[in-house]
């Protein structure tokens, strides 16, 4: 990092990282490009990527293909991921920090028995339990409080708060306590402001794995009305013939929401992904 | 509430709790009492959550492992014993398809961990400097990250697809002054598990990037700075400083990945249903426990195969911690 560079080694950095960085960037530039094409000039060799006859006619294409009870709507598919999202999300912002401090802040009988259960239900993927959710609930197939309802409560999420709050200095609660604070107050006047940082990264790492969700729609999701993005994704590329315009229109309209916080709230997501791991 | 909780938090109790009369029992306050409530009612909603959606459909996971079990089945779960983990293992036409998967998950773990781990490093060394516009590179190789794997898949249809004009091939033909043609990526079975780990990797590498960048930002400056005034040679400052001071976050990342490698399904399933994909030689052991749960409707079966999914990812999250403990407690 201090190393000391000539210009000619920074020429030799930006130029490495450019290649890399326009290589890296070639399926999403033919995402985006190819959206905007004709679609009998879109899986048409290396002439793909050339930006000719662009409109955006794939989307209007797309808002009217998906527009009957049979196909499902376009907008119902994106309020769906829109609301899943937004009730894991925020749900689980309340629940997990909450239960986070209760773990780690608040001295009661069990406490340990508890967080070493909420660790130990840590190691189980959500792949290990899908099958039996499945048969479990199958009578709630096709609904959206099943769709959320798993998703909610997160270990993980525990994990990420509780290494937070467990480095906050005592006096700062003391002091609370001593001006007649309870633990309620205590933690969502005092603790929650200051703790700003776990919950933007907890929030965002939350949005993007439950944004992309798939396995989980797959097995509760038949009915068009309930569907989520992802899986929608999978029904509309498997149309025959394939119409690719419209496929990457589609695609384009499934990553905008997430580029767009990306590229709004990229320091937390960037800090929290590096600061769990690093520090866990 | 407000007011009730303010006037029961009022100092009396503080004052108890700092002059504890000698007790015979260790001594509890009535603050702890006061916690002891408050800390279950906090914790209870995430821990309930957590009990129903993952503790209790666990253990009923291994229950129906031993039952043979169908939706919508007439008949009562008949107690099967260990006969659906037998048939996994010695039944030609169970075993055969299920070992395959346990074989492919081996395969993309075995190429993904060190290829993605060593990319990943490789990327953040080169990011890890004071350059302008980094940050915009920065974003650059993490984006991928955001994009959904279904996603992810569909565009790499395109790109392998098996015509002459898929990507892959044009490209190649033009650098073989047209003497390459049509190849199926997905559809050929040598070359469909190359398809999805090319494709994984690129969606995933920014992610164990970042994690790596912020090891390596943990490093301090002036061992590199020593390093130089023993006239280092880049590589021996490599293998000295950033090796040595990265090693936690190292092993970290690569046993990461190996997990996430097992659990591979979305990209597998997409291809396969709808982009040509050799099913063969991609199938993973998630999507075997979702086509024997969904398609074949054998829950007690898939349950099985769920089981010995996660004994998979329990034994390599206990190697992680094993190895990664000693040098990354704080």
């Amino acid at each position: 990092m201090a190393m000391t560079r000539t210009p000619v080694r920074r020429v030799l950095d930006y130029t490495v990282l450019s290649v890399l960085a326009f290589v890296f960037a070639l399926p999403a530039l033919y995402l985006f490009l190819g959206s905007l094409k004709p679609s009998d000039e879109v899986l048409n060799g290396l002439s793909g990527f050339l930006p000719t006859h662009l409109s955006f006619d794939n989307y209007t294409a797309v808002l009217d293909s998906l527009n009957s009870d049979s196909t499902g709507y376009f907008w119902q598919f994106m309020g769906v991921s829109v609301l899943l999202s937004f009730v894991v999300v925020t749900g689980g912002l309340i629940v997990n920090s909450m239960a986070a401090y209760g773990l780690t802040r608040l001295k009661w009988r069990g406490q340990n028995a508890v967080f070493t259960l909420v660790l130990l239900l840590m190691l189980i993927p959500f792949e290990s339990v899908a099958v039996p959710l499945f048969y479990m609930f199958n009578g709630q197939r096709n609904t959206l409080l099943i769709q959320a309802l798993p998703f909610v409560a997160n270990a993980f999420a525990i994990y990420q708060f509780h290494t937070f709050f467990k480095k906050i200095p005592t006096s700062i609660e003391e002091a609370a306590r001593l001006d007649g604070a309870g633990p309620w107050r205590t933690f969502f006047a005092i603790i929650v402001p200051m703790s700003r940082p776990v919950f933007a990264s907890v929030a965002i790492l939350t949005f993007l794995i439950q944004w992309g969700s798939f396995l989980w729609p797959v097995l509760m999701v038949s009915d068009p009305s309930v569907r989520p993005l992802p899986l929608e994704m999978s029904v509309f590329q498997g149309q025959q013939p394939p119409d690719w315009g419209q496929i990457l229109a589609f695609g384009v309209l499934l990553v905008l929401p997430v580029l767009i916080v990306f590229a709004f709230f990229q320091r937390w997501f960037v800090e929290g992904v590096a600061s769990s791991a690093v520090k866990g | 509430m407000k007011t009730v909780e303010s006037a029961q938090a009022a100092g009396p109790d503080r004052a108890q709790a700092v002059s504890s009369a000698p007790p015979a029992k260790p001594p509890r306050p009535a603050r702890g009492n006061r916690d002891r409530l408050h800390g279950l009612l906090m914790s209870a909603p995430a821990v309930v959550g957590l009990i129903a959606f993952v503790g209790i459909p666990f253990g009923y996971a291994v229950v129906l492992s031993f039952y043979n079990v169908r939706l919508g089945s007439p008949l009562e779960p008949a107690f099967f014993g260990v006969e659906h983990y037998r048939r996994l293992f010695t039944d030609p036409d169970l075993s055969g398809p299920f070992l395959r998967a346990l074989l492919n998950n081996l395969t993309f773990a075995v190429v993904v961990v060190p290829l993605q781990t060593g990319l990943a490093l490789a990327l953040a060394i080169l990011l890890n400097r004071k350059l302008k516009a980094i940050g915009l590179f920065r974003s650059f190789f993490f984006m991928p990250v955001v994009f959904p794997m279904a996603l992810v898949a569909v565009i790499w249809r395109l790109i392998l697809a098996r015509s002459e004009q898929g990507l892959l091939n044009s490209l190649l033909d033009t650098v073989t002054f047209g003497n390459w043609g049509a190849f199926d990526w997905l559809g050929d079975g040598l070359t469909a598990m190359g398809s999805i780990i090319v494709l994984s990797v690129w969606q995933g590498v920014g992610f164990q990037m970042v994690i790596l960048l912020a090891g390596l930002q943990q490093i301090p400056g002036e061992l590199y700075e020593a390093s130089e005034l023993d006239r280092a040679s880049r590589w021996q400052q490599f293998r000295h400083v950033t090796l040595p001071g990265i090693r936690g976050t190292l092993v970290f990342v690569a046993m990461l990945t190996s997990v996430l490698s097992f659990r591979v399904f979305d990209q597998v399933y997409v291809l396969i249903r709808g982009g040509g994909l050799d099913e063969d030689a991609t199938r993973t052991v998630m999507y075997q426990a979702v086509t024997t749960a969904f398609d074949q409707n054998d829950i007690g079966q898939a349950s099985a195969v769920t089981v010995v999914f996660f004994l998979i990812v329990v034994a390599l999250t206990i190697v992680q911690r094993r190895v990664v403990r000693p040098d990354n407690e704080d």
